[in-house]
């Protein structure tokens, strides 16, 4: 199963990238686990991301479309960066968390995420309900 | 409860463990089943330790003392009946320190040689493809046999029983668990890379059954050759089959129709096409070839892939392009499938005559002779070319080859809609 793994901010994150001693550690050992998780075949994909200062939301209400600048204020619900890792259950993907070296300086959270799949709509999604699902992709990118 | 959860979350970390265990015990004990048995113990042993002391910093190392000392219980007690006793129990005590020690700086070892090493072994050609595929699910892959059986459609005994004989040919050829260097290593590492890719399509093209696609062979032959290309990036080849493997993959919801029916490339919902896949795939693309392995013959088919992959729709693909790489394909790697393609390819690119000309060439081979796509093919240049009649019969000897049951019904409707 491919889940993704969220780097949940802190106030360090959001503030930018500071050039410490300790973040060249973390940098260090980060680049450790990650090719840990290449070595692994579970890592596919992953970055940072910059704080929510260069970041923009827009927000939708009926018709009307609002650009909101950053940065956002709850920083506990912001996500500084991600991976995406392909492993066989939930309990691989939290085994794999448990390994990742804290990303912050300060106390800071993972949040783990599984894609849908297929298998996940079973029953419910019948035949007739796929083709109409797949006849409207068809539609939203033109073919 | 709670001691269900901790047992999960042990057995997820012993999951992620058990291949590099089970290799560094085989490099040891030179006999497979034993180091699957020893991390197996090891497994026990973590069950009942880990609830009270709390999960090791390294629990890969821990799991690998522990199984090391079973090990050398294990040869204690057998000289103990051998009334060999206390001093080969002493030697063997500071042998095992020893050996510890190595077991623990190799699993700090990022080269991962260990595993590498196993996976080697497993792919020995001393052994069958279909027992070295078997062999590297279960002692790579961690899968167990049921699931292997499942996968290839086939029962737990034959499947048991081909692995079983896969250990001991393995043992019989004393085939050591290391990776082989030099010239070996070129050999050796096409072995690998021919099961990886027969794992990817047996779940990838199933070529018996119901159902058209066996996903979780492909995400097992995925996660081996990301494996593979983490251990040995320098290995223009390896890169060349993760690219393959990935773009491949890349299509794999997209090539079953909403009622699971098969749907051909060209008519594939390009939107459905895995995007992260497709980039992963042209990444390692490009590093193969940046390493001057643009001619492998895995290189070639995933730039082939990679030309199908750039295209935004089915009538921007640049048919050229493909002839010419396949016309490349059929000099590195002679093979009438591939000249069965390479008619394909010319067909798209110079017309359908161009392609009947080449595969009436080859309609003889032995190889292609029981081969569905073959009149498959003929048959969609027939049409192409006018000749409905011809084309009917076509289709309708390809339905008679297949033994996709989709696959199937996909040519006889072909057939059908060529009287109309």
């Amino acid at each position: 199963m491919r889940v993704m793994v969220f780097v949940k901010a802190t106030e360090d994150s959001e503030k930018g990238l500071p050039p410490t001693e300790e973040m060249t550690e973390m940098f260090e050992a980060m680049g450790k686990f990650n090719e840990e998780l290449v070595n692994a075949g579970v890592m596919v994909d992953g970055d940072g991301l910059k704080p929510s200062s260069a970041g923009k939301r827009i927000a939708f209400d009926g018709p009307g479309r609002t650009v909101i600048d950053g940065p956002f204020a709850e920083t506990r619900e912001l996500v500084a960066g991600y991976w995406v890792w392909e492993v066989k259950d939930m309990d691989e993907a939290v085994a794999w968390a448990k390994r990742c070296p804290n990303p912050m300086p300060g106390p800071s959270e993972l949040e783990i995420r599984p894609f849908y799949e297929m298998e996940d709509f079973g029953d419910a999604l019948t035949p007739e309900l796929a083709e109409r699902e797949q006849q409207l992709r068809d539609r939203l990118s033109g073919q | 409860m709670a001691k269900d959860e901790a047992h999960r979350a042990i057995e997820a970390i012993f999951r992620i463990e058990r291949a590099r265990l089970v290799a560094s015990l085989a490099r040891m004990t030179r006999d497979v089943d034993r180091a699957e048995e020893l991390a197996q113990e090891a497994l026990l042993i973590a069950l009942t330790e880990w609830p009270k002391s709390g999960v090791p910093d390294r629990p890969g190392a821990w799991l690998t003392a522990a199984a090391k000392r079973r090990l050398i219980d294990g040869v204690r007690h057998d000289a103990m009946r051998s009334r060999k006793q206390a001093e080969i129990g002493r030697e063997l005590d500071e042998e095992q320190d020893m050996r510890v020690e190595a077991a623990e700086a190799a699993l700090d070892d990022p080269l991962g040689d260990e595993l590498l090493g196993l996976i080697f072994a497993a792919c020995h050609p001393v052994i069958s493809p279909e027992a070295r595929a078997a062999l590297t699910l279960r002692l790579v892959g961690g899968l167990t046999v049921e699931e292997i059986a499942r996968a290839f459609l086939s029962n737990e005994a034959t499947i048991a029983a081909r692995i079983t004989r896969a250990k001991k040919a393995i043992a019989k050829a004393g085939v050591a668990f290391e990776v082989p260097r030099g010239a070996e290593l070129a050999a050796r590492l096409g072995s690998v890379l021919e099961v990886v890719y027969l794992i990817f399509n047996e779940g990838y093209a199933a070529t018996a059954g119901p159902s058209l696609v066996r996903p979780p062979l492909c995400a097992e032959a995925q996660r081996l050759a990301r494996i593979l290309a983490g251990l040995m990036p320098e290995q223009p080849e390896v890169l060349g089959l993760l690219a393959l493997v990935e773009i491949q993959a890349s299509r794999l919801t997209a090539r079953a129709g909403p009622d699971g029916r098969f749907v051909p490339l060209t008519e594939q919902n390009r939107a459905r096409w895995d995007q992260l896949l497709i980039r992963r795939g042209l990444n390692a693309l490009n590093r193969a070839e940046a390493l001057g392995g643009a001619d492998g013959p895995y290189a070639l088919q995933a730039a082939l892939a990679a030309c199908h992959a750039r295209a935004r729709s089915a009538e921007a693909t640049d048919w050229r392009r493909i002839a010419a790489l396949y016309d490349r394909l059929g000099q590195v790697m002679p093979s009438p499938v591939v000249e069965l393609n390479r008619a394909v390819a010319h067909s798209m690119a110079f017309g359908p005559e161009a392609g009947l000309r080449l595969v009436d060439d080859i309609a003889d081979a032995a190889m292609l002779r029981n081969y569905a796509p073959l009149p498959a093919a003929r048959g969609d240049f027939l049409l192409r070319a006018g000749r409905r009649d011809e084309a009917r019969a076509a289709f309708e000897a390809a339905a008679a080859l297949t033994r996709n049951e989709r696959e199937r019904d996909f040519l006889l409707e072909r057939a059908a809609a060529c009287s109309e």
